[in-house]
């Protein structure tokens, strides 16, 4: 009889490592900042601070044009994600399912807009925005952050729809339903977790859009992340912008928890053909 | 009461080939018919093309004199059951089921009263709150069945509804779905590849092979008078022996049997259980392999040229690998020219 040695489980060292480096990389910096927005006294070689405070979260919440872009950033966010949603699905819906001339060329043009440097079609597209009478307005910057959520609103919700089983659709067909009715009641809800995810990171990629709000809103338009930016270039006050920075945080945070909720998991991942 | 009418049908798809060519068929009100045949003969498209899910290129349909061939499946009274049941998996069983009646504007206590009854009738009483997902594949394929019967279709379409259930399920299944459509009386048209599926469950048999008609009969015709050698050949084991017919003799190798036909090729059909084996001093063939079945034993023998055939005996217990016997057919038919030529 042979005797069965039970095999230990070897300790992947170099997964520890590595798994280490990445967390010290994202959260390394997160910490500093969490810690810079509570601070009122940080001295050299101090590494703790030398005074905790929420000085500057009074100061920072006291700035009338710390609301004002908190504002304009929710509502640049909402109009963009809805405009987004009501041009991207449709066309989402025919890429998945119709065939047209031209529809590969199209689907993939969709990438295009992020396949070269972004900085570059952004100053041409502000030549363009210029002679439109179209920088420093509200729906200037609208339109700028609409081409940033073409991929995310276009390749994902094509995934979604061609994800579903045309069964279903024919299963709904075959009990009565009308094109039309297959869509609302069938194509959609089997979607929807998948077009929810998409949504959501459109809104939340639009609330930390930066290059395109500064070069188009400014002066006029000025969002959270470009508020933000103005602080850390122009004041030397740390605090300022780290305040901002931890409150920058609450959006994400709270789209994360809701599609953590909503969406579990899986859905991210169909969405991405995963 | 209802009678589905198929004339002359074909449908053409992009390449040029006909997945379903010149097909016709009647079915009578109540009957249940099998269209069986390998993948790739058309009975899947035929069937769509009933239910309305395909157009056909040219040909008529036509349910109780109505004709449908041009309808889109919602305006026809057909109801389909799909191989991988398509159940809405954003939707509870009994949501499912009262999808269509909704559709239809009935009020909601009779849809209560009517998907509790057909829910009854499948063996899934009380089983409306929960979610397709969570239910058996067995149950599943039951709720999808449901769904097609609650509409009280016309016409009852069955697209391989069992395909992807394992043997045991699928036998007991195949027996219930028997039952109902004989209790509701509904007309049903019923895919399937499997010949178990099809003689155990057909009133008639249509076996299809690329996109024609090969034969249309009651389970057992077919089974022991087939037509064309290919449904000799699909529908249970057949030994399929080509050979030379001269003077009235068919020879195959040592093989020789009296077959009063004219001289020329002919491909000779004769059932493992009707060919008998007796030990000879001249063999005609050999015995290459002896299986036990228990209940029977399954021989397989060599003629000279090495041409296999099989034979069923009652004690296989008596015969040894390599050891040479005389073959005495009972019953056999002849084919040439895919025709049917001679029964004995």
């Amino acid at each position: 009889m042979t005797t069965l040695v039970p095999v230990r489980s070897r300790i992947d060292w170099l997964g520890i490592v590595f798994a280490a480096l990445l967390s010290l990389a994202i959260v390394g910096p997160l910490v500093v900042v969490g810690t810079w927005a509570f601070t009122e006294v940080w001295r050299y070689p101090n590494i703790i601070p030398q005074q905790f405070g929420f000085r500057f979260w009074g100061q920072t919440l006291g700035r009338a044009d710390v609301w004002n872009a908190l504002v304009l950033s929710l509502q640049l966010s909402t109009v963009v994600t809805l405009l987004s949603a009501v041009i991207c699905l449709p066309a989402a819906y025919a890429f998945a399912r119709m065939s047209f001339p031209g529809r590969n060329i199209l689907f993939f043009s969709f990438l295009a807009g992020h396949a070269f440097p972004k900085f570059g079609l952004l100053v041409a597209i502000a030549a363009i925005f210029l002679q439109l009478n179209l920088i420093g307005t509200f729906w200037g910057v609208v339109l700028i952050q609409l081409v940033g959520t073409l991929m995310f609103m276009i390749w994902i919700p094509v995934a979604a729809f061609q994800a579903v089983d045309r069964r279903m659709e024919e299963a709904a067909r075959d009990v009565g339903a009308s094109p039309f009715r297959v869509f609302w009641s069938i194509t959609l809800p089997q979607a929807g977790p998948t077009i929810a995810a998409a949504v959501l990171l459109s809104f939340v990629g639009t609330f930390y859009e930066t290059e395109g709000a500064w070069l188009i809103g400014a002066p006029g338009i000025r969002t959270m992340p470009v508020l933000m930016i103005s602080y850390i270039n122009n004041q030397m006050v740390i605090q300022y912008g780290a305040v901002l920075s931890v409150l920058l945080w609450v959006p994400s945070f709270i789209a994360l928890m809701f599609a953590r909720r909503v969406i579990g998991g899986g859905a991210f991942a169909r969405g991405f053909g995963g | 009461m209802s009678v589905l009418h198929i004339a002359d049908v074909t449908k053409t798809f992009s390449g040029g080939t006909n997945a379903v060519d010149s097909f016709s068929l009647d079915v009578a009100d109540g009957e249940l018919v099998c269209l069986l045949g390998p993948s790739g003969s058309g009975k899947s498209t035929l069937l769509r093309m009933v239910g309305g899910f395909e157009q056909p290129n040219s040909g008529r349909i036509t349910i109780d004199g109505e004709e449908v061939t041009h309808l889109p499946p919602e305006r026809r009274p057909t109801g389909m059951v799909f191989q991988s049941h398509a159940l809405w998996t954003h939707m509870n069983v009994f949501k499912n089921l009262a999808f269509g009646l909704k559709l239809r504007r009935m009020p909601a206590a009779q849809i209560r009263e009517k998907v509790e009854a057909v829910l009854e009738l499948v063996g899934l009483a009380g089983y409306g709150d929960r979610m397709t997902t969570q239910l058996s594949g067995g149950q599943q394929q039951r709720v999808a069945l449901a769904r097609s019967l609650v509409l009280e279709p016309k016409i009852l379409l069955l697209d391989e509804p069992f395909a992807s259930l394992d043997q045991h399920l699928r036998e007991r299944l195949r027996e219930e779905v028997r039952d109902i459509q004989q209790r509701l009386k509904i007309t049903t048209l019923f895919v399937t590849h499997g010949q178990d599926e099809a003689l155990s469950m057909a009133d008639r048999i249509v076996v299809m092979a690329n996109g024609k008609t090969e034969q249309i009969d009651r389970p057992d015709v077919v089974y022991r008078d087939p037509k064309t050698p290919f449904v000799a050949g699909f529908i249970g084991t057949m030994n399929l022996i080509e050979g030379e017919v001269s003077n009235g003799i068919f020879v195959r190798s040592a093989l020789t049997v009296p077959l009063p036909i004219a001289d020329g090729p002919a491909t000779l059909a004769i059932r493992p259980e009707a060919l008998d084996l007796s030990a000879s001093d001249i063999p005609k063939a050999s015995v290459h392999r002896v299986t036990d079945y228990g209940s029977h034993g399954l021989v397989d023998l060599d003629l000279a040229d090495g041409t296999r055939v099989k034979s069923m005996v009652a004690h296989p217990d008596m015969l040894r690998a390599g050891q040479g016997v005389d073959l005495l057919p009972r019953a056999f038919a002849a084919y040439r020219n895919n025709q049917q030529i001679y029964r004995s």
